[in-house]
């Protein structure tokens, strides 16, 4: 910019009342607040006229009724006779059950990617970028329908399933899995794997402590899992087996018994896990990465080998920039997962948003219910993650 | 809960003296104003209402829309319809996004008078059947204790399905899919072993399957589903034509007019055909229609009987016989009050 | 007299350089790299086999009818019966050059804004937010200058799909930067309206936010108000994507050093002034990639509005489907809407990529 000499500036008119920025910004800040109460005020007094209007019943005391229609999976019991207020915490529970399999799921894949793009294998990490370029670039609802009607339609009917290990059968019906049925004296066996990871606790603290006292390291994985598994297997056996498998058979129309994984969830956890998992992948890529070389290389000097250095070294400092976006991923799994209304799976937007507002009408109570729970969700998480930062970032030094 | 009741009570009594009350011809004056009618159907259901391979919509609930639009406007292809599915069917119709709802919805007294609707009248008599795989070798609906069911979400036959289930002690998974399209699909891939649905659908849907041979519908009708089109509370005056039009052409079929012969009938002597027809009469003044809507109606759409046959009768690939359907005098128990 | 003759240098051992050197380094370094290059190679193996046996050699390319394919691989005929159906949707067969013109204009518009070489990108850009949606809106629409209307029941496919995406992408954007403005406001009231409206936004999945938009809009309006379908989705993805690009402006503001504020402060700008002229213009720069990336995520959530029952292109497809003429074509049918998917989503993260990379020098 040109300047040209400045001639003197014109003191600024005082004592004006409308120009004092403090009085304007409370000015502009009521008209705001009066903007933001007049809309709402509209939309509520038209919705509220409109509903008078049209005779639509008002208030949630369609919750007590009794609603009438099966849920094909509930974790809680349900039946025909129980409450609109019930069918909400059955579809709550089956998104929560399917967003926590689905984390646990994506989280491990996403690792796994995630490490993989950057391996010196050549090929490895050609096939990790393939496949986060691939899957994160289709949207989630084209995926979900290749994995439910594509690919799990396509698996044959329950009389010609296909057997694994002769006692889970996979069909076009889901996955028919044993269930573990336990019997009096397995309290035992709990009691002996809450004992051993006590143990292990114990066991790390012991030779952490050593390791500072004399320098030597003992192996650590292998030993908790030895004991982990170890301990509670020899307490099953002493205590004379106490459990029985309940295996699924073949009735008149259908596998009966055992746990019965439908194939609505599995399309819907597959789809989730494989999006979710490039994303997860990018994440940690871009975390280890963010680490700078120096580290690696005073790993290497301090003569650390691959896997100390990926765990003592890389990962831990890695961690502080993977984790606030990693729980951007869980929470967009969480609201991805009501994506499971296009293929019938029962979550909440199904269940509840879905029949339930068709069988009662209610829109306005039901939607805003629905959104409400993913709002709790989701203002939790990132608080639990604001703390979270906050603790870590103290550690730094 | 009783506090945010009396408060939305409350908001609501303040909002309701604040809005002006709607006249009671809103909806006529608003259609006449656009145009056309605009119509809810279902996403495509063969006899009800499909769109052909033109995009052109077809089926008995499709004229039932159009009879509507040539007794008000007098031009049975000023229609626009709005393909809905069954979830969103009502809040379209209670928000005022289509004018008639004529989407094989069934009559119940929940929908009466807690969704603030009026069913105008009962276009198809149905019930609620089952659809099996022939190899199953099911002969009753009795036997179908632990079957998984494939449903279509958000419908009476969801509630019938669980009550008839209940009542004889028997168990079953509901497996539920948005559309009936879905449902057949889910059907031929062996999700489930049994498809339920008003039977009229069952047959529709059992020609889209690779082979329709190999799939039996039950015996047992479990519901009585009596299907009509569907208005908002508080136009009575819409909701007086809407009915009408259909009792139009109910009676136009008693009375022997059809589109064909229709021109012809216009010089007839028979009391009853001229107050029909408007050449005596002002019937359709009282309706706030022109005196020849019926005329128009059966000109341009035909009688009740013409629309069944042409739709989903022995004129069409479903075939289904009148039964239930045929007119009072026939044996069936399609009644119309008297046009007078 | 000897002299001496300086010998060549030898070649490194010949399994340490060219195709075999590379292939050891990279691939068989070590016994785990080994059998991870065998797992790999065995997958790659399995993928293309499928899809050479599956997609090319058996497959059938010729025909109009579901019966003109073996079924022993795929049937592509069926992409091609039902290719205009998947990017037009349900428009007039006779009216489709409008699309095409619509396609066409798009192109050259995002190839001016993309090749460096185009001059006055501030014009063309501005003329794309501006000019081309109204002109693209007439020529869809219809109703003017004796084009004949086309209703927007009758549109459908992927240019369904990418009007629901541009639409989104464009309104949301003034309404991103109010409210991200508002966030970074020093008034309390301003900055916790802002807030609030972000994280609601951001807090729900977008599918119920179509459901509001479906089932509830109609009863906030006023007696009488009609919105169509599409405008209703559009309305809700619209507020939806403003939170989002909300965020994208805030985080272009944040990276604009506190000097930029300071200095425009000491010139006696006004608050708009110093907004207008000095820090929107740099942090708009800094926002592109953040925008395309919001614009991807958009364009694949486009795909949603099948569940209110709008026929975008996944919804197109899945309807074809179940047409009783072309049973089991389920693999060939999401293959497909997935190609154009990623056709789309890969080319605009490659172009934000680069874009990144070349803010980035510039920058440093």
């Amino acid at each position: 910019m040109q300047s040209s000499p400045q001639p003197q500036v014109k003191p600024r008119k005082t004592g004006k009342w409308w120009n004092d920025p403090k009085i304007r910004g409370i000015f502009y800040q009521v008209l705001a607040a009066l903007a933001v109460a007049g809309f709402l005020w509209y939309i509520t007094n038209n919705a509220l006229t409109n509903m008078e209007k049209r005779g639509i019943t008002t208030g949630f005391d369609f919750l007590s009724q009794p609603a009438g229609f099966g849920i094909l999976q509930s974790l809680i019991d349900y039946t025909e006779a129980d409450t609109y207020g019930r069918t909400f915490l059955v579809g709550l529970l089956n998104t929560v059950l399917v967003s926590v399999v689905g984390i646990f799921f994506a989280t491990i894949l996403g690792f796994i990617m995630g490490i993989a793009r950057l391996s010196h294998n050549w090929l490895i990490s050609k096939i990790a970028t393939a496949y986060v370029e691939i899957f994160r670039n289709v949207p989630l609802l084209l995926q979900i329908f290749f994995w439910y009607f594509a690919v799990l339609q396509a698996l044959p009917g329950a009389r010609n399933s296909i057997e694994i290990g002769g006692s889970a059968f996979l069909s076009v019906r889901g996955l028919y899995i044993p269930r573990p049925v336990t019997e009096d004296g397995f309290g035992w066996v709990i009691a002996a794997f809450i004992a051993a990871i006590v143990l292990v606790i114990a066991y790390v603290k012991w030779d952490h402590k050593r390791q500072q006292e004399t320098g030597q390291i003992l192996p650590v994985f292998w030993p908790s899992v030895a004991m982990l598994i170890g301990l509670p297997l020899i307490v099953y056996w002493l205590a004379g087996s106490p459990m029985h498998w309940d295996y699924p058979e073949l009735k008149r129309f259908n596998f009966a018994g055992g746990i019965r994984i439908i194939p609505e969830f599995m399309a819907l956890l597959v789809a989730l896990v494989i999006y979710t998992g490039t994303y997860i992948a990018e994440t940690v890529r871009s975390g280890i990465e963010a680490i700078s070389h120096g580290q690696t290389e005073a790993a290497l000097a301090l003569g650390l080998n691959n896997s100390q250095r990926l765990r003592l070294i890389i990962v831990p400092q890695a961690m502080r920039v993977i984790i606030p976006p990693l729980t951007n991923q869980y929470l967009n799994l969480t609201k991805n997962s009501s994506l499971a209304t296009a293929i019938g799976y029962p979550d909440l937007v199904s269940v509840f948003a879905g029949t339930t507002l068709n069988q009662t009408g209610q829109a306005v109570e039901i939607i805003l219910m629905t959104m409400a729970v993913y709002l709790t969700l989701s203002l939790t998480t990132s608080a639990f993650m604001n703390w979270y930062n906050k603790r870590i970032a103290l550690v730094e030094r | 809960m009783s506090k945010f009741k009396s408060l939305v009570t409350a908001v609501a009594a303040v909002g309701f003296m604040a809005s002006t009350a709607a006249h009671a011809g809103a909806t006529l004056d608003a259609v006449k104003k656009k145009g056309f009618v605009q119509c809810g159907v279902s996403t495509g259901l063969p006899g009800f209402s499909n769109p052909d391979e033109k995009g052109n919509w077809v089926g008995i609930d499709v004229d039932v829309c159009k009879g509507i639009a040539a007794a008000v406007l007098g031009d049975a292809s000023k229609v626009k319809y709005v393909p809905l599915n069954a979830k969103e069917r009502f809040t379209a119709l209670q928000s005022g996004e289509v004018d008639v709802l004529s989407r094989n919805t069934t009559w119940t007294l929940t929908r009466d008078a807690s969704l603030g609707l009026n069913f105008a009248g009962v276009t198809y008599y149905d019930g609620q059947g089952f659809l099996v795989s022939k190899d199953l070798g099911v002969s009753s609906a009795k036997e179908l204790d632990g079957a998984a069911v494939c449903i279509q979400a958000g419908t009476t036959t969801e509630l019938n399905l669980a009550d008839y289930f209940r009542q004889n002690g028997m168990k079953y998974q509901p497996v539920v899919f948005d559309t009936s399209d879905q449902t057949v699909k889910g059907f031929e891939a062996g999700r489930c072993d049994v498809l339920t649905s008003d039977q009229s659908q069952l047959y529709a849907l059992r020609l889209k399957l690779s082979n329709p041979s190999k799939a039996v519908i039950l015996p047992e009708v479990i519901s009585k589903e009596p299907l009509g089109p569907v208005v908002r509370q508080g136009d009575d005056e819409w909701f007086n034509i809407v009915k009408w039009s259909l009792f139009a052409q109910i009676n136009a079929e008693e009375m022997g007019v059809t589109s064909a012969n229709v021109d012809k009938m216009k010089s007839s002597n028979n009391p009853n055909i001229q107050r029909l027809l408007g050449t005596a009469g002002e019937m359709g003044k009282l309706l706030g229609l022109s005196n020849d809507w019926a005329y128009n109606i059966i000109k341009q759409v035909g009688n009740y009987g013409e629309m069944f046959e042409r739709n989903v009768g022995q004129g069409s690939a479903l075939k289904i016989q009148r039964g239930l359907n045929a007119l009072w005098t026939q044996g069936g128990i399609q009644y119309a009050p008297p046009l007078r | 007299m000897t002299t001496f003759t300086p010998k060549p240098d030898l070649p490194p051992p010949p399994n340490t350089v060219g195709v075999v050197g590379w292939v050891r380094a990279n691939l068989f370094n070590s016994v785990p790299n080994i059998i991870m290059t065998f797992v790999g190679l065995y997958v790659i193996w399995l993928a293309a086999y499928w899809i050479i046996d599956w997609g090319i050699l058996k497959a059938d390319f010729v025909g109009d009818k579901a019966s003109d394919c073996s079924r022993e691989g795929a049937c592509w005929v069926f992409i091609q019966a039902w290719f205009d159906r998947f990017i037009y949707g349900f428009f007039p067969d006779e009216e489709i050059w409008r699309v095409n013109v619509v396609f066409v204009l798009a192109g050259i518009l995002l190839a001016a804004l993309i090749i460096e070489a185009v001059p006055h990108k501030g014009k063309i850009a501005l003329f794309s937010l501006i000019g081309f949606p109204i002109i693209a809106f007439f020529l869809l629409h219809g109703g003017w200058f004796g084009l004949e209307t086309v209703e927007t029941e009758k549109w459908g496919g992927l240019m369904l799909t990418l009007v629901l995406a541009v639409v989104g992408i464009v309104a949301s954007f003034p309404i991103g930067i109010a409210f991200a403005l508002g966030r970074r406001s020093n008034m309390p009231i301003i900055r916790s309206i802002s807030i609030v409206y972000i994280e609601f936004w951001r807090g729900v999945p977008l599918i119920t936010v179509l459901f509001m938009a479906s089932v509830m809009l109609p009863l906030f309006m006023t007696e009488g108000t009609d919105l169509n379908k599409l405008i209703r989705a559009m309305i809700g993805i619209t507020l939806f994507q403003g939170a989002y690009m909300a965020e994208v402006v805030r985080g272009g503001l944040q990276a604009i050093p506190k000097g930029q504020y300071e200095a425009a402060d000491a010139l006696g700008l006004s608050y708009w002034q110093k907004m207008g002229l000095i820090i929107l213009p740099q942090a708009l720069k800094l926002m592109i990639p953040g925008i395309v990336n919001t614009f991807i995520a958009l364009f694949k959530d486009t795909s949603l509005v099948l569940i209110i029952g709008l026929f975008d292109l996944l919804s197109i497809v899945q309807s074809a489907l179940t047409n009783p003429d072309w049973p089991g074509f389920a693999t060939e049918g999401y293959l497909f809407a997935g190609f154009v998917f990623w056709t789309f989503c890969f080319g605009m993260s490659r172009y934000s990529q680069r874009l990144e990379a070349k803010l980035n020098t510039s920058h440093r």
